[in-house]
């Protein structure tokens, strides 16, 4: 049985104009000590499908189709009952992830006590520990956020999500406001961590580098539907949706030549209110056919699409 | 330009709020601007009142001479109605004339103070920053204090509704100036004035030009806002008496009569002009809200 | 830090002196205390010797200079009303209008932020919508109306409570309070509501848009994340990052409070400084106007400076900046 398993997830957003759909049909699995990368454009709904998880999609937005389910048990309908102690979550950044006012050691030791009603030595202890696990010196335990580095901060929000134990953590964009040099540092701190506690993330992000490095397996949205999903490797490599396909080739890479040009897909991701009928792809697909036009290609778990290699 | 004038009037005709507030208003100005033809009796002609007719109830005939009154009369058998017709007319002219001081003073300094730079800005800004440690209505009461002083006894009656305008536009002008100053030191940094000086011409009068189209939205936000605050600033004034004097009342004084009049029943007297200032107070400072939500995150 | 508070003192120090300059020169140049004193018939020989006496002749900064020396020890001058002295006057008043502040600040602070959490947490509720819409016409209400309404209502029409006056005085030996007797708090509530009434309705609005701000915060979504309960999560992370902004203004508030009890003591008849101030204005009463001016003057400006120097100990953001040597 996996560990977390989102099925047929649809969320809409109710305005003036009619009611938007965020999120269609989004399915896919996580299973333990796995990183699954969430991979799309801005608006593609990433951080739409990690708030979804967590129930944290903000009204009027709201679940209206699937279910959510962690280790068998449905999670979607009461999130707060999971939320810190059965899944956490880390966000873009830091510095605006923590409370200023607040020092971190007391940060971390009020998730703590919330979650398993330690008393105060204990739990500070645990926090120490959790500071430590994550290469943060126990001394700067009453130091305040803003006196930490970007890294460190995000390394202080790792230790305060992953405080009470979560069997799965949502990031996203956890290294998008950090320094390249520091994303590669804390990449390898998630990796290294939920390899030793056997945790899975959901690694949302922008950034193919970033989803090469880390994941395990790869899941590729447009428009709020998941188009691809596979090995992280098969799909770097051996793309088999279009628009993964043109995503690859526009990654400037060394392997090519100076001279070449930049590969673009044509057009930009339409926006919610104007979704192309059939496949919501097809306008800027240059293999698209006429039943692309009229119909939208299921999700088979693996790609969703008409086209084929073959 | 006229695209944003019609995006502005399109907003204007979408709210109710903005247009039944600027109604108002203008019911209200145009009632005073024309409240010598309108009122059924000048108020203050001595000879044409008649004290039997005093305290006279609303809509109810005099019990002594049978005459009736729209709204009552006072004590002095005064004809409520344009009794306040004719208050209406001096707070808004102070009012208005308040504003206009405040708003010409501050835009000067503002502008002097962001042009000159140096010590004449910062002797600005520093006076502006003291007068803005204390709240207007006090430093009003201490100009015309001060102004009071000034004058000989015998004139001070006269030069009252002067003093009382003097004084509110005094306590007025830092926002404005502050403003205008911001503008004018970020139009002093633009190229073209530094080509109107090499060209010999007056680097000044070319800013103003510049100056002046950005800076007139913000003003005329703050000019309704601060038409707000004098009105009220006026009516506080007199009602303390240290306004306008009841030989040319504001709503503010005519109220202060009012109250005397409260425990023995009249109270009429109190109502009415209550009223007639709680909404013209109202109106102008939902259409100053609204102009100030409408307006501003254009000029972002 | 020391430094930061160094030079926050120099500032306040500068800003009084101006104060006492502009009180100065209304004493010294406007009305002539000699004529207020001597009256029409005396000859201009008396006049010369009385301008002698009181130092008119010396030079000006010599003169600025005695004033503000004598203001800090408490010396005022006579009131040319009433020939008293008006640090006799000042310190006789001063307990009826600091009372009334106190009461109605605490009322506008207390009440202020308690509905101004309210509607924030509960911005749909129709209670929390028709206060705001009550709270702008507050706003709109000149505080004198207010004052003449109340007492209309409550006094006249309802005659619960007295429509002028402060009764139930007790003296406690140079301070004499209205709060230790019952008809003392009955004549205390509508002058602390009318005064109190606008501060509250500005403290309430400011604490809904800090605490709206403050809701829309990035650390706030993680504490949800991470399981903190909403309950929590409002009251105790929230509330202390509204309250910071708040505590400036509502520090700043207090000022105005005693700026606004001039005109709640005159509705009131409320025997205050405040009533003693409208009275010299309309009098002409230099002397009182300009000890009223440097007294303000020195409440405001120490308020600023508490107000500045608690940020600085509240928010250790600043904190860190100021031992930097950032400011």
């Amino acid at each position: 049985m996996s560990l977390l398993s989102v099925q047929g997830l649809r969320v809409e957003f109710p305005t003036r104009r009619g009611v938007l759909t965020a999120l269609d049909g989004v399915s896919f699995d996580l299973d333990r000590g796995e990183i699954l990368g969430l991979v799309g454009e801005s608006g593609a709904g990433k951080s739409m499908t990690g708030a979804a998880i967590m129930g944290l999609i903000e009204p009027p937005g709201h679940m209206a189709g699937g279910q959510i389910t962690l280790e068998g048990q449905r999670i979607d309908q009461h999130p707060e009952r999971y939320r810190g102690s059965h899944i956490g979550m880390v966000f873009q950044d830091p510095l605006t992830s923590l409370n200023p006012l607040q020092r971190i050691g007391d940060q971390l030791m009020e998730t703590l006590k919330i979650h398993h009603g330690l008393d105060d030595a204990t739990a500070k202890r645990r926090a120490m520990q959790a500071l430590d696990e994550v290469g943060i010196e126990g001394k700067r335990w009453d130091h305040y956020p803003h006196e930490f580095s970007g890294g460190m901060r995000q390394r202080v929000v790792i230790a305060l999500a992953l405080a009470s134990d979560p069997k799965v953590l949502v990031a996203d964009e956890p290294t998008t406001a950090l320094d390249v040099s520091i994303q590669a540092q804390i990449l390898a701190l998630l990796k290294q961590l939920c390899h030793d506690r056997g945790t899975g993330i959901v690694l949302i992000t922008h950034d193919m580098g970033v989803i090469a490095q880390t994941t395990d397996r790869v899941a590729v949205m447009y428009l709020g539907r998941l188009v691809e999903l596979g090995a992280t490797d098969q799909v770097i490599h051996q793309a088999t949706h279009p628009y993964t396909q043109g995503l690859m080739a526009s990654t400037p890479t060394l392997a090519g030549s100076v001279d070449q040009d930049l590969f673009q897909i044509p057009g930009a991701m339409p926006r919610l209110d104007a979704v192309p009928a059939g496949c919501a792809f097809h306008p800027r697909c240059d293999r698209a056919m006429p039943q692309c036009k009229t119909h939208a290609p299921e999700f088979d778990g693996r790609r969703a699409c008409f086209w084929s290699e073959s | 330009m006229s695209r944003w004038d019609s995006d502005f009037v399109y907003a204007f005709k979408r709210s109710p709020v903005a247009c039944v507030s600027a109604g108002v208003v203008c019911l209200l100005v145009l009632a005073a601007v024309f409240a010598p033809w309108i009122a059924p009796l000048n108020p203050f002609d001595m000879a044409a009142l008649n004290l039997m007719n005093g305290f006279t109830p609303p809509l109810a005939p005099n019990a002594f001479t049978g005459e009736t009154f729209l709204l009552g009369t006072d004590d002095q058998g005064r004809d409520l109605f344009s009794a306040i017709l004719y208050g209406l007319r001096v707070s808004l002219f102070v009012g208005f004339a308040a504003v206009a001081l405040a708003m010409f003073l501050g835009v000067f300094l503002g502008l002097l103070a962001g042009y000159r730079g140096g010590w004449v800005d910062t002797l600005i800004m520093r006076m502006a920053d003291v007068q803005v440690t204390f709240p207007s209505i006090l430093i009003a009461m201490l100009i015309y204090g001060v102004a009071q002083g000034l004058i000989a006894p015998d004139n001070r009656g006269d030069l009252a509704i002067g003093v009382l305008i003097l004084s509110i536009g005094l306590s007025e002008w830092v926002q404005f100036a502050r403003t205008v100053r911001g503008t004018t030191l970020v139009e002093k940094e633009k190229e073209y004035v530094q080509a109107a000086r090499l060209m010999g011409l007056n680097p000044l009068a070319v800013m103003v030009r510049h100056i002046l189209p950005n800076v007139t939205t913000p003003v005329l936000v703050i000019a309704t806002i601060t038409l707000a605050l004098a009105i009220i600033a006026e009516a506080t004034l007199s009602f303390l008496g240290v306004g306008a004097p009841p030989t040319e009342p504001s709503l503010g004084t005519l109220i202060r009569i009012g109250q005397d009049f409260l425990f023995s029943g009249e109270w009429w007297i109190l109502l009415f002009p209550a009223l007639t200032l709680l909404l013209l107070a109202l109106s102008v400072n939902l259409l100053g809200d609204w102009l100030r939500d409408t307006l501003n995150p254009r000029l972002k | 830090m020391i430094y930061t508070l160094f030079q926050r003192v120099i500032q306040a120090c500068f800003v009084l002196l101006l104060v006492a300059l502009v009180a100065f020169s209304m004493f010294r140049f406007v009305g002539d205390p000699v004529q207020g004193m001597l009256g029409q018939e005396a000859t201009s020989a008396d006049r010369e010797a009385l301008r002698e006496r009181l130092g008119l002749t010396d030079p000006i900064v010599l003169q600025y200079a005695r004033f503000v020396l004598n203001a800090v020890q408490g010396e005022f001058g006579v009131s040319y009303r009433t020939g008293e002295s008006v640090a006799d006057m000042i310190s006789q008043r001063l307990p009826a209008t600091l009372e009334l502040a106190l009461i109605s600040g605490t009322f506008a602070l207390l009440l202020g932020i308690g509905l101004g959490v309210f509607t924030a947490i509960r911005r749909e509720g129709f209670v929390a919508q028709s206060i705001m819409a009550t709270s702008l016409v507050g706003v709109s209400l000149p505080t004198f109306l207010i004052g003449v309404l109340l007492i209309w209502v409550f006094a006249v029409e309802l005659s619960w409570l007295p429509s002028f006056g402060r009764s139930g005085v007790v003296d406690l030996g140079g301070w004499s309070t209205s709060l230790l007797t019952v008809d003392g708090w009955r004549s205390l509530i509508l002058p602390a509501i009318t005064l109190g009434l606008y501060q509250m309705t500005l403290i309430m609005r400011l604490v809904r848009a800090e605490m709206l701000e403050v809701l829309r915060q990035d650390y706030i979504k993680f504490a949800r994340a991470r399981g903190i309960s909403t309950r929590r999560i409002h009251f105790k992370h929230a509330l202390k990052n509204t309250l910071i902004p708040v505590i400036t203004v509502a520090g700043l508030q207090i000022g105005s409070i005693i700026a606004f009890s001039i005109i709640t003591e005159t509705v009131f008849q409320w025997p205050g400084v405040g009533l003693m101030f409208i009275n010299a204005v309309y009098f002409v009463d230099i002397p009182v106007m300009s000890a009223y001016l440097l007294l303000v003057g020195v409440v405001f400006v120490s308020i600023n400076l508490a107000v500045d120097l608690l940020y600085l100990v509240i928010d250790p953001r600043l904190k860190a900046n100021a031992s930097e040597g950032h400011s």
